[in-house]
């Protein structure tokens, strides 16, 4: 039912039931908000978001009170201003005085307030008492001097994750966002997919920031520094730098990649083709044999993390196959250093990921052959965008190029990896195939293509009726495991940690809202509509290279490159 | 009393007491009454204040002096373990009672001098000076030249609702309570009236919750009832946790069942079969008192399944605080009662529309139920007609601090602090001068000399900056520093705020350290930083303001009430730390500076050694030296030094 | 150790939330404080995170993740306690056992946590040494209590 409110004397539409800050919003009227998420139930904890509401003694939040007939509100009088500013003040009052030295710099909310707030002075000037940084973990940061406890990073991994590895503890102004027992997040059940950053308002949760190991490895002489990208990259990097949302950029990337001095720049969405390859072949294994059906897909590290630390018990039904970051890494330093007479040592491998788990996956002792990694410098989308100004790049104004011989063709399948759903739709094409000996009629997948968080298909593929799952976020993926005793109609699952897969990941570029995630995974469907290689087992480099290489190895070379096996990890959960 | 006789007493004073339609008792119903109420005794009965301040006291090694005191001279007596009457000061309080003869109640009663006292009473003397007065009983015979105790200035203005009976009747049984006119209001509620009905005699008596907010409890129960769900709770709020207050742990400990009877009318009158004692763990005797009242009514049948054939059924469960002040707020409570953080919830929807696990559920404190057998016994109008325009009934107050008697004082509303002070309480101790009284807590306001003559009700109280709150009265005499004990305050809701909202975490943190800022001597004393610590007086105002406007919860909202409060009635006691660094009542020892008089010194070096911050230099036997620069003005010289050679400007 | 704690939940017989903190307390009744391994079985019983007892737990004062010493002194800094002077008391305290509020001494004897008003404002300052209450205490007082418990240790 829509009712009238005045706000600002101006008379507007609201909802009934709805809060205020979503008539304020829809309405173009805007309030700043710190703790509160689109979508979730408010707390009401922060207090930035406060109106004056005419008949109130107290100012009201207006992201959890609901509307009212009539209600007179002021959102922006003396009063509301005043009590905004004294809040941000008590904040800094808290706050050390990091920016200049701040992974959000420039593009923190509560930089943000107090400038919009016009602080202009330092109003309390007691600090509280140093908390340590917790720099234990390969792929998150947490400065917990700087969180301003919203709480939005602990509903993000409890509601969308189902893990909770962070909750509040203590009481008062000792109030912290604390792991269990508060032990360091290396140890913690953290999954690593960094969508706690996401919304973090302030730098106190970030991504271990890579940029110095790779202006070493650039610096050193003698060194083959190959650096690849992985699908989603090219559709999310143009926000940084002003660019149409989603547009598509891989051209400019390697362009400006070569710029920076790689030697030499890789598309990972080749290594993904090889991926969708292997993983098809694994299924058609199983269902054959019908053993450890359903095939889990493993292309996502956090899912994998979240597989060996709550259910151990289907470690064996993840698909052998290393994701495409280590495919690329262990191709580079197994094939083409050896087609290339470049010693193993000499090579540097850097992947440019949309996420923070694949930092931790990088460093995994399994992604290791005698020491050396796969992958020696993982960063995320964020961190490519930071180091292109650090060399003082124009994306505007550079040609674009194509990448590097031979791993520079990809499909249009690989692409679709990016979003959740599009494994199981490239696996599917390639399983066709491989099985019929046709391509699909119809290679587009419409069922697989939205946004729910959990999708069901069966298509009939040959003899078999192939059951299919898609899911993204944990939290459904644990709710959906534990019904699997249930089911025998499954064949296939594809899990992706990020809620809508990489396109949303926890190493995207922050300020990202819904529509941007949309422009990019619209921008991904175009790529897969207009290009002509759609299938991964139709990538000519792919063919390729199973000819002259992956199909004359021994099964322990290939398991070298392709394959790995992880197992139960031991946490408090 | 062994367990025949004790049947015996159950379905007596269930069938003949409380299912007996007359209140108009034949003479042998009569008699047995007066048994179970010791108003007639065949033997002596010695009565022990045995309430947690009792114990505190030293009642437990009174109780063990009396038992070995009997034991040793074969005395047949009874002794029981009552609560408190609320006159703490002259705790422990041991009453005898002869057989025919008044009670008598004796004051101040250690250990040691329990021997002098019985041996005298039971010799028929009555030692004076450990007097404090007899119970009016017409059936008994009264002392000569011994003053009733409701004749006492303490207990003749006051009037007794709640305390009625506290530290009268023995707490752990229940025949006592329900000889004394118990549980009839109850049977009553469910024999003859509908729940509707009930909540109107309580809207109609004017009764407005005692936890502090004063909302009309009739009014929350009817929207409780009024909305539609297939379960309702009722939660006691028995958290109590102002330092200062513990008029619901001596109701408790004094006469459980009446609060065991008020919630179960008022479970009944929002339609809840299920209702939660919320208590703060650390009232463990309080804990006991009222485990054993529910057990005790749930073997009269009074609570459980069907109650006396109603088809009425009402669980009673006790849930234990874990010791945060925060969950004495409604929706905290509610989430601790949950296994959640006790933090608070933002308010809408309020819990009588959506409470525990999502369901109505009215939150009452100990202190509202406790009134609500009379009123349903007594009738609105009864109720009515006692206090002022908006506050209706009696208050009980928690006076404590620098009275010549500190205790529980219950009066009609509308009594003026001024009575309560300086008429009950006896006045300021030692004679000193009175400054101010600190009303609602930590989180009240001080209410100064100026307006120490306003009658107290809620709209009073709040016209001058103060609250009712649960009922704390903290008097301060002119050896109590404002700042000081403002400082207090505020490191108290420091500390207990739960941290969720950031004005109320960060602002009370900020309001503390300016005031810890001007009771402490500024390093570097100059115009500019005095200066600077007067900007923070105007910081705190404007501070505080925000803090008001935007909190959350309760806490947060009322949190810098006495800063407000006392920076506009002792404004200039802080200018006085500021500018003069004269704290006036001598307690912020940090402000002043203290210096070596070179002629009284000896140089034994005890100051040297006492010094935190090695402030002091000087060798053995030479007169010692205080670096300004490095004193803290902890004091610790000057209590060190024997040759009164430390001397303090 | 475990299997009690074990059995401590199983008295309980739903897992209901809201008998998460009466669990909490009954397991802090026996042992003295919450170790690790309770915090995990407790966590195990309700199907929640651990970070979640975790955080629970810390919210109350009441729970402590450190055994308790053998004599515990309850310090009250309540209003009348603490302007009848308990923070010279505590200080005091603190001094002549070498810890802070809320600490126990490294030999397991002593511990100190000071709590808010006990309820017995006239007779402030309050302490209490498990469970023996001292009232009207004074600086000299304090070190001749403390002195007695721990001549008793020797
Ligand atoms: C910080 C805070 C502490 C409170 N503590 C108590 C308390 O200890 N006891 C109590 O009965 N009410 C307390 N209250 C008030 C309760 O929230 C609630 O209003 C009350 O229990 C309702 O009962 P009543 O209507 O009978 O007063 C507190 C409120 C706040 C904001
Ligand atoms: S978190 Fe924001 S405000 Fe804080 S130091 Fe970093 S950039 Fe500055
Ligand atoms: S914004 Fe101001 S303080 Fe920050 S770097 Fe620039 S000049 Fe310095
Ligand atoms: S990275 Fe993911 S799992 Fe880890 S704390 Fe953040 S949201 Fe939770
Ligand atoms: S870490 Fe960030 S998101 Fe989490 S509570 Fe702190 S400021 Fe908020
Ligand atoms: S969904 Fe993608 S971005 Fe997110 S954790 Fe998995 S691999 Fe990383
Ligand atoms: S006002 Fe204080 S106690 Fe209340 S919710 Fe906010 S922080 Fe917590
Ligand atoms: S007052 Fe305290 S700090 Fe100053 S000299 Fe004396 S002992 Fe030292
Ligand atoms: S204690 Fe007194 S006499 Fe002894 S050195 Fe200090 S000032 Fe001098
Ligand atoms: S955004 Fe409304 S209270 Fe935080
Ligand atoms: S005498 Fe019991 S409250 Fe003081
Ligand atoms: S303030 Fe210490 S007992 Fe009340």
């Amino acid at each position: 039912m829509i009712i009238d409110i005045e706000v600002n004397n101006k008379t507007i539409k609201a909802k009934r039931g709805e809060t205020i800050l979503s008539a304020l919003n829809s309405n173009g009227i805007k309030v700043p908000t710190l703790c509160h998420i689109d979508g979730f139930v408010p707390t009401g904890a922060c207090r930035i978001c406060v109106v004056e509401v005419e008949g109130k003694p107290n100012l009201i939040p207006s992201c959890s009170y609901p509307v009212e007939e009539w209600m007179k509100i002021k959102t922006h009088s003396q009063r509301v201003i005043k009590a905004r500013k004294t809040i941000v003040e008590l904040l800094l009052a808290n706050h050390p005085n990091d920016c200049l030295y701040c992974e959000r710099n420039g593009n923190c909310e509560l930089q943000k307030l107090a400038e919009e707030l016009n602080i202009r002075e330092r109003k309390y000037s007691n600090e509280r008492e140093k908390l340590k940084i917790d720099p234990s973990c390969s792929s998150i940061i947490k400065e917990s001097d700087k969180c301003i406890l919203c709480g939005r990073c602990i509903r993000v991994c409890e509601e969308i994750q189902g893990i909770t590895t962070y909750d509040f503890a203590k009481i008062n102004n000792r109030h912290i966002i604390s792991t269990s027992f508060n032990k360091p997040l290396n140890i913690s059940n953290c999954i690593l997919c960094g969508q706690c950053i996401m919304v973090c308002p302030t730098g106190a949760l970030h991504e271990r920031n890579n940029i110095d190991k790779i202006q070493q490895a650039l610096n050193v002489i003698n060194k083959h520094v190959v650096v690849f990208y992985s699908p989603t990259i090219s559709v999310s990097l143009a926000e940084e730098f002003n660019m149409k949302p989603g547009k598509n950029i891989s051209g400019i990337i390697n362009a400006a990649l070569r710029k920076i001095g790689f030697n030499k720049v890789f598309d990972s969405t080749f290594a993904t083709d090889v991926y969708i390859i292997e993983q098809t072949k694994e299924l058609i294994y199983r269902i054959e044999n019908n053993i450890n059906l359903p095939l889990f897909t493993s292309n996502c590290p956090a899912w994998i993390k979240y597989a060996e630390e709550y259910f151990p018990e289907i470690l064996t039904n993840i698909s052998k196959c290393k994701s495409p970051q280590q495919i690329m890494g262990s191709i580079v330093k197994e094939i083409y250093s050896e087609e290339n007479n470049i010693p193993v040592n000499d090579i540097i491998t850097v992947s440019i990921e949309p996420c923070t788990a694949k930092k931790f996956e990088s460093q995994r002792e399994e992604m290791t052959n005698n020491g050396i990694s796969d992958v020696d410098i993982a960063i995320t989308t964020r961190e490519l965008a930071q180091l292109i100004r650090l060399h003082g790049i124009d994306l505007q104004n550079i040609e674009e190029e194509i990448a590097d011989f031979p791993y520079h063709t990809r499909s249009s399948a690989g692409k679709l990896t990016s979003i959740s759903g599009g494994t199981a739709e490239a696996i599917l094409r390639t399983l066709n195939y491989k099985i019929t000996g046709k391509e699909l009629e119809d290679l587009k997948i419409s069922e697989l293509r939205n946004n729910k968080s959990v999708k069901e298909i069966k298509i009939k593929i040959g003899k078999t009726n192939v059951g299919i799952a898609v899911i993204s976020s944990m939290s459904k993926a644990g709710d959906f495991i534990k019904t699997l005793p249930k089911r025998k109609d499954l064949h296939l699952i594809e899990i992706m940690a990020c809620p809508c897969g990489c396109v949303n990941g926890g190493g995207q570029p922050i300020k990202a809202d819904t529509k941007d995630i949309k422009s990019r995974i619209k921008s991904i469907y175009d790529i897969d509509r207009k290009e002509l290689i759609k299938v991964a087992h139709k990538n000519p480099q792919v063919i390729e290279l199973y000819s002259k290489h992956l199909d004359n190895l021994s099964e322990e070379e290939k398991q070298k490159v392709l394959f790995t096996n992880y197992s139960k990890r031991d946490v408090l959960l | 009393m062994c367990s025949q006789d004790k049947n015996n007493n159950k379905n007596f004073l269930i069938n003949s007491v409380l299912l007996n339609e007359t209140t108009d008792f034949d003479n042998e119903i009569k008699e047995k009454i007066k048994l179970i109420k010791h108003d007639t005794t065949t033997k002596p009965v010695i009565y022990i204040g045995s309430g947690t301040c009792g114990l505190i006291a030293g009642a437990q090694d009174t109780i063990d002096a009396v038992k070995n005191y009997i034991y040793e001279r074969k005395i047949d007596a009874e002794i029981i373990q009552v609560g408190c009457i609320g006159i703490c000061s002259e705790e422990p309080l041991l009453d005898v009672q002869l057989p025919g003869k008044n009670r008598i109640s004796f004051k101040q009663i250690t250990n040691e001098k329990v021997n002098t006292v019985l041996d005298a009473i039971f010799s028929n003397i009555v030692i004076e000076d450990y007097v404090l007065g007899q119970f009016k009983n017409n059936n008994l015979e009264p002392w000569r030249d011994t003053p009733f105790i409701d004749e006492l200035d303490f207990f003749s203005l006051q009037k007794r609702v709640v305390l009625d009976k506290c530290g009268e009747i023995n707490p752990l049984s229940i025949d006592e309570y329900i000889a004394n006119g118990g549980y009839k209001s109850f049977v009553k509620t469910i024999r003859y009236y509908t729940s509707k009905e009930i909540c109107n005699i309580i809207e109609e008596s004017g009764l407005r919750g005692r936890g502090g907010g004063g909302f009309p409890t009739g009014k929350k129960w009817k929207i409780a009832y009024n909305t539609p769900s297939e379960q309702r709770y009722l939660i006691c709020n028995a958290d109590e946790s102002d330092p200062g207050a513990f008029m619901d742990r001596a109701i408790i400990e004094g006469n459980p069942h009446k609060l065991i009877e008020g919630i179960a009318i008022a479970a009944y009158s929002i339609r809840a079969t299920k209702a939660y004692i919320y208590i703060r763990t650390e009232y463990s005797l309080a804990v006991k008192c009222i485990e054993n009242a529910i057990e005790q009514a749930k073997e009269y049948g009074l609570i459980g399944h069907n109650i006396f054939d109603s088809g009425f059924n009402l669980d009673i469960v006790i849930s234990k605080g874990a010791g945060a002040f925060v969950c004495g707020e409604e929706t905290a409570l509610i989430n601790s009662i949950e296994g959640k953080r006790g933090i608070p919830r933002q308010k809408p929807p309020y819990p009588a529309v959506s409470g525990l696990f999502g369901k109505p559920t009215v939150v009452n404190n100990v202190e509202t139920l406790a009134n609500i057998p009379d009123i349903i016994d007594k009738g609105a109008n009864w109720y009515n007609s006692i206090g002022t325009k908006t506050s209706k009934g009696t208050k009980v107050f928690a006076v404590t601090g620098k009275t010549a008697i500190t205790g529980l004082v219950e009066v009609p509303m509308g009594t003026s602090v001024n009575d309560i002070i300086f008429k009950i309480s006896g006045g300021i101790k030692h004679n000193n001068k009175f400054k101010a009284v600190q009303i609602g807590g930590p989180t009240g306001g001080c209410i100064s000399e100026q307006n120490i003559d306003i009658p107290i009700d809620y709209e009073a109280l709040k016209e001058v900056g103060a609250i009712m709150g649960s009922g704390g009265m903290f008097v301060m005499d002119d050896e109590t520093c404002i700042v000081d004990v403002v400082k207090f305050f505020i490191n108290f809701v420091k500390n207990e705020s739960c941290g969720k909202c950031i004005p109320c975490r960060e602002g009370t943190k900020q309001m503390y350290d300016i005031l810890e800022n001007i009771t402490k001597k500024p390093t570097n004393e100059n115009h500019y930083s005095s200066l600077e610590r007067f900007k923070g007086i105007t910081e705190l105002e404007s501070l505080a303001k925000v803090i008001i406007e935007t909190s959350l919860c309760g806490l947060g909202q009322t949190a810098p009430n006495a800063v407000l409060n006392t920076l506009k009635y002792f404004r200039e006691e802080y200018e006085e730390h500021i500018f003069d660094r004269k704290c006036r009542a001598g307690v912020c020892t940090e402000l002043k500076t203290f210096f070596i008089d070179v002629d009284k010194c000896t140089g034994c070096t005890m100051c040297a050694k006492k010094c935190p911050v090695d402030a002091i230099i000087g060798s053995n036997n030479n007169p010692h030296f205080i670096i300004q620069d490095k004193c803290i003005g902890c004091g610790n010289c000057f209590d060190a030094c024997k040759f009164g050679a430390v001397i303090i400007k | 150790m475990l299997k009690n704690i074990d059995t401590i939940i199983n008295k309980f017989t739903n897992s209901n939330r809201d008998n998460l903190i009466p669990i909490l307390q009954e397991i802090q009744n026996t042992y003295g404080y919450l170790s690790e391994d309770s915090i995990v079985s407790v966590s195990k019983h309700f199907d929640l995170p651990t970070s979640k007892i975790y955080g629970i737990a810390t919210f109350y004062d009441q729970f402590i993740f450190q055994p308790k010493g053998k004599y515990h002194i309850l310090l009250c800094n309540g209003t009348s306690c603490h302007v009848s002077g308990s923070k010279k008391i505590l200080k005091e305290i603190e001094k002549i056992l070498k810890i802070k509020d809320g600490e126990t001494t490294s030999d397991g004897i002593f511990s100190i946590q000071s709590v808010n008003c006990m309820g017995a404002c006239s007779l402030s300052p309050v302490i209490s040494v498990n469970g023996k209450f001292y009232s009207k205490v004074n600086l000299i007082e304090i070190k001749k209590i403390i002195k007695f418990y721990q001549t008793k240790e020797k």
